[in-house]
Formats: C-alpha cells, sequence, structure tokens
C-alpha cells in the first residue's frame, strides 16, 4: 500500500523548476497570510482551503505518475490541461490571492518594480487580451504539428503545461476578482460574461471537432506509445469531449460566481 | 495586442531552436530534442550490453516485440528493403537496434531467431522492466501490456517511432513506418554521413 501511494507520488521526470515555483506559492501564501493576520485582515479557511486544493491538483498533475500518463494518452492529456487551465486555476484565482501574496512584502515597497511591471499587468489583465491568450493557448497547444513537436521535447513541455496554468490563474482572476469593479476600476461584470461567452464557443467547436474528426489527428501518441493498449480512436474521442464539456461547465460555474458577486453589489446598492 | 505577436514570435524562436542540423531528412529532425544513445540491455546472447556495441556505426533504434501482428514486421520489412538498396559499405556502416519491451515472451534465442530473418544489421535486445523503463522514458516512449487472453496471448502497445542516432551517438532523426523505402534509404544513408 505505502509502496504503490510512493509509486503514484514519484514525479515521472523530476522538475526541480515545478518544485521550486510550488513551494514558493505555497510559502508566499503561509507567509502572507500570517502578515494579514497580524492585522487582523487573515484570509478565510475557505479562501486558503481554495488555493491549496487548486495548487495540489496542478502539482498533482504535473509532478506525479499522472504526469506519464498525461503524456502518454491524449484523454489523459486533456484532463491534465483541464485542471491546469481550468479546475486548479480557477480554485487558485477563487481564493484571491494576490492581496495575499503581496503582503509577503510587508511594509517593504519596490516602486521601481512596481512600475516595470504595471504595463505588462495592464496588458495581460485586460479583458480582450485575456480572452484571447486563453482561448489562443489551447488553440496554440492543440494545433497538431505544434503539439507535436511539444510532447517529443522536455523543454517545450514544460513550456506548454506552465504557460496553461499562468494564463488560466490570468485569466480567473480577471473573471473572479470580487472587489468592486466601480471603486477597484476593473473589468465590469458584464464584460467578465462577455469574456466567459467569447471563452466559451471556441472550446466548444474545438472540443467537438477534435470529437468528430477522423482518428489520427494527434499521432504522436500512436508514435510515441499510449501508456496502455487504447485505440486511437476512443483516446481522440475522450480527449475531444473533454476539450469540449467541462470547460463548458467550468465557464458556467465562473458565470455563477460573477453573477453572485453582481448581485451582492448590486444589493448594498449606490 | 503587441504581446500575443511577442509571445508567438517567442514560440516560433523555440520551435525554431529544435532543428539546428544541415541535413534535410524526409523524417523529423530530433537533433538535440533527446538524449544521446545510451542503454543498458541483454543482447541475443543472453549478455548485458551497452551503447558500445555500436561504436562508430549509425543505429537505427525502435521499440517493439516478436508476438506483434502487424507493425514490427512491417518496419523491419521496410528497413531491410531500404538497406539493400545501399552498398555493402554503407550497410556495413548501420546497425537496426529492435529493443522487446516484452521480455516475458522474448528470450535472447527467440529473439535472435526473429532479428537474423531480416538481416545481420538487426540487433535484437531486451531487458528487466527497470532497464527498459529506463531506455523507453530516454526515448519519450511508453509500453504497456493488455490482458491475457484464455491462451495467455496478450497485446503490447509500444511507440511507432524510429530514432536515428549518427556515427557518435547523437541523436538525429525521427521516422515513422509510412515513409516510401526510397526515402527511409535517403535518410539512413544521411545518417552515415553524418
Amino acid at each position: 500500500m505505502w509502496q504503490t501511494l510512493q509509486t503514484a507520488l514519484t514525479p515521472y521526470i523530476l522538475s526541480p523548476l515545478t518544485v521550486l515555483l510550488c513551494l514558493l506559492a505555497a510559502g508566499g501564501w503561509v507567509l502572507g497570510a500570517r502578515r494579514l493576520a497580524r492585522q487582523g485582515r487573515a484570509p478565510s479557511v475557505w479562501r486558503t482551503l481554495s488555493f491549496f486544493t487548486g495548487l495540489l491538483l496542478c502539482y498533482a498533475v504535473i509532478h506525479t505518475q499522472f504526469d506519464y500518463y498525461a503524456r502518454y494518452m491524449f484523454f489523459m492529456h486533456r484532463i491534465q490541461h483541464l485542471v491546469l487551465h481550468h479546475l486548479g486555476a480557477f480554485l487558485i484565482a477563487l481564493a484571491n490571492p494576490l492581496p495575499v501574496l503581496a503582503a509577503v512584502a510587508g511594509g517593504r515597497r519596490f516602486p521601481l518594480l512596481a512600475r516595470a511591471f504595471a504595463p505588462l499587468r495592464r496588458v495581460l489583465f485586460d479583458p480582450v487580451v485575456a480572452t484571447l491568450l486563453f482561448v489562443g493557448l489551447i488553440f496554440f497547444w492543440l494545433w497538431p504539428s505544434v503539439h507535436f513537436d511539444a510532447m517529443l521535447s522536455l523543454r517545450l513541455y514544460e513550456l506548454m503545461n506552465w504557460s496553461m496554468l499562468i494564463d488560466g490563474v490570468i485569466f480567473w482572476l480577471v473573471i473572479l476578482d470580487p472587489r468592486d469593479p466601480r471603486q477597484a476600476r476593473t473589468s465590469g461584470f458584464g464584460v467578465r460574461f462577455l469574456m466567459l461567452v467569447a471563452a466559451l464557443f471556441p472550446q466548444i467547436l474545438l472540443g467537438a471537432y477534435i470529437t468528430f474528426s477522423e482518428p489520427g489527428l494527434y499521432d504522436v501518441y500512436a508514435i510515441c506509445g499510449r501508456a496502455w493498449p487504447l485505440s486511437p480512436a476512443t483516446d481522440q474521442v475522450l480527449g475531444g469531449v473533454l476539450t469540449w464539456i467541462p470547460p463548458a461547465m467550468m465557464t458556467i460555474l465562473g458565470a455563477l460566481v460573477v453573477l453572485r458577486y453582481y448581485l451582492n453589489y448590486e444589493q448594498r446598492g449606490d | 495586442m503587441r504581446i500575443p505577436g511577442l509571445l508567438i514570435a517567442l514560440f516560433a524562436v523555440l520551435l525554431a531552436g529544435c532543428g539546428e542540423s544541415p541535413v534535410a531528412f524526409h523524417g523529423k529532425d530530433i537533433t538535440g530534442v533527446m538524449n544521446d544513445l545510451s542503454f543498458t540491455l541483454t543482447d541475443e546472447n543472453g549478455d548485458t550490453v551497452t551503447e558500445t556495441i555500436v561504436d562508430g556505426k549509425a543505429v537505427v533504434l525502435f521499440f517493439g516485440y516478436t508476438h506483434c501482428p502487424d507493425y514490427c514486421p512491417m518496419t523491419l520489412t521496410l528497413l531491410a528493403q531500404a538497406m539493400n538498396t545501399l552498398s555493402e559499405q554503407e550497410r556495413e556502416q548501420l546497425r537496426v537496434l529492435f529493443i522487446s519491451v516484452d521480455p516475458e515472451r522474448d528470450t535472447p534465442a527467440l529473439l535472435k531467431e526473429y532479428t537474423e530473418y531480416f538481416g545481420p544489421e538487426v540487433i535484437g535486445l531486451t531487458g528487466s522492466k527497470d532497464q527498459l523503463d529506463d531506455v523507453t522514458k530516454r526515448y519519450r516512449t511508453a509500453y504497456g501490456y493488455g490482458d491475457k487472453d484464455e491462451e495467455g496471448n496478450y497485446e503490447v502497445s509500444h511507440g511507432l517511432a524510429m530514432y536515428g542516432f549518427d556515427k557518435s551517438g547523437r541523436v538525429r532523426l525521427l521516422m515513422r513506418n509510412d515513409q516510401p523505402v526510397e526515402q527511409v534509404a535517403d535518410d539512413l544513408k544521411a545518417l552515415t554521413d553524418l
């Protein structure tokens, strides 16, 4: 039993970068939350739970035995990206992590750093750019020739997974920002609905396209061998459905959270 | 919109960085993408061997098993046909490594009988689970076993790629068995010329 667990948790290919980034994120939250607690503004248990569940899920799909299956089965790869880009990123963003992570700095300010990052943040958090990147990255990494190269090269593979996770967190941070848009000057709730709708349809189309295409769209799995003998057609259909339906469900979930925020601020009245 | 443009440019650079060798293969140039040739496996005589058995030769490596109904014999036939179009000297510069990922059924003796059929340049290898896991991971390929039927037969899933290494053991080429014989022969010749 212990040995099974150990095997399951051992990373297929050890990535120091992944370990470092996950430790930094977890450490940042713990430190920031402690600093905030001293000021009596500790994040709620739910936020902490959401953050760590999201982080753990992401870690689990890229740095355990799961990663092996994600490399050698198309539909497992789709589950991996579903967690990185949707579920895990969603939970991390839902925890509203930026104020907590910013609290790590304590009273210190870094005006130069802030000024250097401000334009980048403005661009990446822009609703149009965030949506285009969110959908664009899904299409980019699923472009058959790009997908082939990414699956073959360790470097590109890591770039693919991290770009999906970081992009997912940014997109969901824009959608799930809990502040009142009128005061924080963030994207309005209407805009966020539009972002979700705009991101939803291309994903449905892509998922349906993969599902109904002739098998062999992603032949890298045939060339590199599957983790177990599953027919290429079944693998592709499963992968297509996983690209199609769960992301659509996550969109609805996102819309529900936005709706809740909206009603909250409406009730408080102007 | 500057940022997406920048990202695409970055990806383009990264992708372009993958192929840097001057040779134009018909197959996919994977110079630098994977590890150099290295393994510890069991040969057809039951001896433990390493990559030094092919020192100084260009190598085509692929994974399979002798009970394979279609892909493995097809690929070995394709390679044998391509090799037959090469000169004797060129063939002497080349070795085909057939690594069986089914050590339970593929004994050294069976491997010997199997590979001899496809020519003297073909060397059969297999190994323990750990050894096979090592070498398959190195070349980004997986294998797995299906359920046994009443007679104890089972399917084995394995990668379909042929990996080409130059004479110094550097990874160069990824071929699939849907390439025509002439193209495979061209690529084999290019490998020995590197």
